[in-house]
């Protein structure tokens, strides 16, 4: 059911037209977001990831890096509540720490991918002509590839040239030893393959708001094209590319985790949830009876991560578009 | 129409020029020598620089690509790096069934469930049922495929016995059981909440009230007029799936549980910088995905006369 904006109903069941201020919309969208239940289960989840990533030193008992042999591969115990990996490292502190690394890549990758897809895309589509063309050609030539292969594929070939342009300048030479130089390896890979996508959502979304009336109205009266598109039809394209925004923040998790596994992404000793399934899968500690959470526990935290993003992005989804807001759910 | 098709049929062999451009840049400019990785590390000086020769690696990168796609078009797409003296072309032949079976098989079980579920979950809107569904294979299917073979192949196999640990005997193979019931979970999410969005907002539409209010038994409103509008674009999906599935769909599964497909080749030759091997089977799946693509949407302008019209 439709309902115009600024208009709710009364008490009396008339329909009553009322200013809308930006709050009352904040408001409105919120009340429409949190009937969605598994939206706000969602939202927990993500806020115990950032509240992890961000306070990891002191959450973690131990540090991530810090080998003891005297305790390695052991099963958990009072001191080492999820045990210890083959070089005596806590796995709770390992698992709490890459939800760090996680919260580096993820976002990172995400906001580029998405600025590239929104300055791309809304160009393609406003321009229209041989802009258009060159753009959007670009983008199924990237697309044709299927995502995470082409991820691989420039992590294996761009890697090691990279990481030797780094350690050649002396202000990345530090991030270089640190470990943390993979974070970005993997960061640009993963921006690469994802904003051909959303240039062409948002190429679709700029075509069809791009002939209304008020875009040829504010046109009429002489503003100019970057204007034009940051001011007019930015605003109104945006509900979709939010929705997708959330989905894409759990699909980066699972990339870099994919890449970690396989060993060309994340590398230890930074840990993270995808480089750990491999560590211990490698390691026969978790085939014994006590033990197999070694390697589904990492995957299970991953999952619970896209889990939460997908129903966030349903959440978004009705608080921002009123059109399948209340009766046709 | 025609036209459109017409244009994109011209595109495609641009569009794959294009591909393989890049490949090979990453190839002839990347890390790793190959020489050194056929050869080993000790082999001869002369030998290396006989073979750099033959493999063309001396010369200008144009001429490089020229060469290749020359060769190419006459179906010589050279010699592995890895797998010595086995040309290219039928090392990814004998793996290309394998991921073909078990992307299909798995494609079109996940499709058939997913489109059952969405049904039921859109029929019974917005109570248990519904909900339990949805969030259910939501749930299902944001396991990543690397996170969930390895724990369920530990308790299938190590733990209960009732599967061999991995390995690939076929389609028809007990094997086959764990990957294709992993890999269908993927597609059963897509079509069962496709066909429930479907089905809720054909149920919105004025022929579905017509249907209704000209005394059509319910079960028939459903299944003729509800049920068929709402698959038609379901074929779209299919078709995607269909293209996008053929490599990359069971990449991990098969790396994780040693299936003698094309995901596990370019695994194998990611690491071993196999750039013959790399370079075709990006050709080749780009030339799937575009190929589907562009079956897809004119299967659709087949089957929905509206797009026809514009």
């Amino acid at each position: 059911m439709a309902v115009a904006q600024g208009v709710r109903p009364t008490g009396q069941g008339a329909w009553v037209p009322q200013a809308t201020s930006r709050r009352s919309r904040f408001i409105d969208g919120w009340r429409r977001f949190s009937r969605h239940k598994l939206a706000v289960l969602g939202l927990f989840i993500v806020g115990a990831w950032i509240v992890c990533g961000l306070f990891a030193p002191w959450i973690a008992p131990y540090s991530y890096r810090e080998n003891n042999l005297a305790v390695s591969q052991q099963l958990p115990s009072a001191e080492h509540w999820l045990g210890t990996d083959r070089l005596g490292r806590d796995q709770l502190s390992r698992l709490i720490w890459a939800a760090r690394t996680a919260l580096i890549v993820a976002p990172f990758a995400v906001t580029v991918s998405f600025a590239l897809g929104l300055i791309f895309g809304s160009l393609a589509g406003y321009l229209g002509g041989w802009v258009e063309g060159i753009i959007m050609r670009v983008a199924d030539v990237l697309l044709a590839f299927p995502g995470l292969l082409f991820a691989l594929l420039l992590s294996v070939t761009l890697k090691p040239r990279l990481v030797s342009m780094m350690e050649a300048s002396s202000v990345l030479k530090d991030l270089v030893r640190s470990g943390y130089a993979e974070l970005i390896i993997v960061i640009l890979a993963l921006s690469v393959v994802g904003w051909p996508g959303l240039a062409r959502l948002v190429r679709a979304q700029v075509l069809s708001s791009k002939n209304s009336l008020y875009i040829e109205a504010a046109r009429a009266s002489g503003v100019n094209t970057w204007r034009v598109i940051r001011q007019h039809i930015l605003p109104n394209i945006l509900a979709p590319i939010i929705v997708v925004l959330s989905m894409s923040l759990g699909g980066a998790v699972v990339a870099e985790s994919g890449l970690s596994f396989l060993g060309l992404g994340v590398e230890p000793p930074i840990p993270s949830w995808g480089n750990m399934i491999y560590e211990n899968a490698s390691n026969g500690l978790w085939r014994t009876a006590n033990a197999p959470y070694l390697v589904w526990a990492p995957g299970a935290i991953v999952s619970l991560l896209v889990f939460a993003f997908s129903f966030i992005g349903d959440g978004l989804n009705e608080a921002l578009n009123p059109q399948i807001g209340e009766g046709s759910r | 129409m025609t036209a459109q098709i017409i244009r994109r049929l011209l595109w495609l062999p641009f569009l794959l020029i294009i591909l393989t451009i890049i490949t090979l840049a990453l190839a002839y400019y990347g890390p790793g020598d190959p020489v050194q990785v056929m050869l080993g590390p000790r082999a001869p000086k002369e030998a290396a620089e006989a073979l750099r020769q033959q493999l063309g690696l001396n010369d200008p990168f144009p001429v490089y690509v020229v060469k290749y796609i020359s060769k190419a078009l006459q179906g010589d797409l050279g010699e592995s790096y890895k797998y010595r003296g086995q040309p290219v072309g039928p090392l990814i032949w004998e793996r290309l069934g394998v991921s073909a079976q078990l992307n299909l098989a798995a494609l079109l079980i996940g499709t058939v469930i997913g489109i059952f579920l969405g049904t039921v979950a859109g029929l019974f809107r917005n109570s248990w049922v519904d909900y339990g569904i949805i969030s259910t294979v939501v749930l299902l299917d944001s396991i990543p495929t690397f996170a969930i073979t390895l724990p369920l192949l530990f308790l299938f196999a190590v733990r209960w016995r009732i599967l061999p640990p991995g390995g690939w005997q076929g389609l028809l193979d007990i094997r086959a059981i764990l990957p294709i019931a992993i890999l269908s979970l993927g597609p059963m999410t897509v079509f069962a909440r496709q066909t429930r969005a479907n089905l809720l907002e054909v149920i919105g539409q004025d022929y579905i009230r017509t249907a209704r209010s000209k005394g059509l038994p319910e079960s028939m409103v459903i299944t003729s007029h509800a049920l068929r509008n709402s698959l038609i674009p379901l074929t779209t999906l299919f078709g995607l799936a269909l293209g996008g599935s053929l490599i990359g769909g069971s990449f991990f599964m098969e790396t994780l549980l040693g299936i003698p497909g094309i995901g596990r080749l370019a695994f194998e030759t990611f690491l071993a910088r196999d750039y013959p091997v790399i370079t075709a089977l990006v050709i080749l799946t780009a030339a799937t995905i575009a190929i589907a693509n562009l079956v897809v949407d004119v299967a659709y302008a087949y089957i929905d006369p509206r797009i026809r019209a514009t």
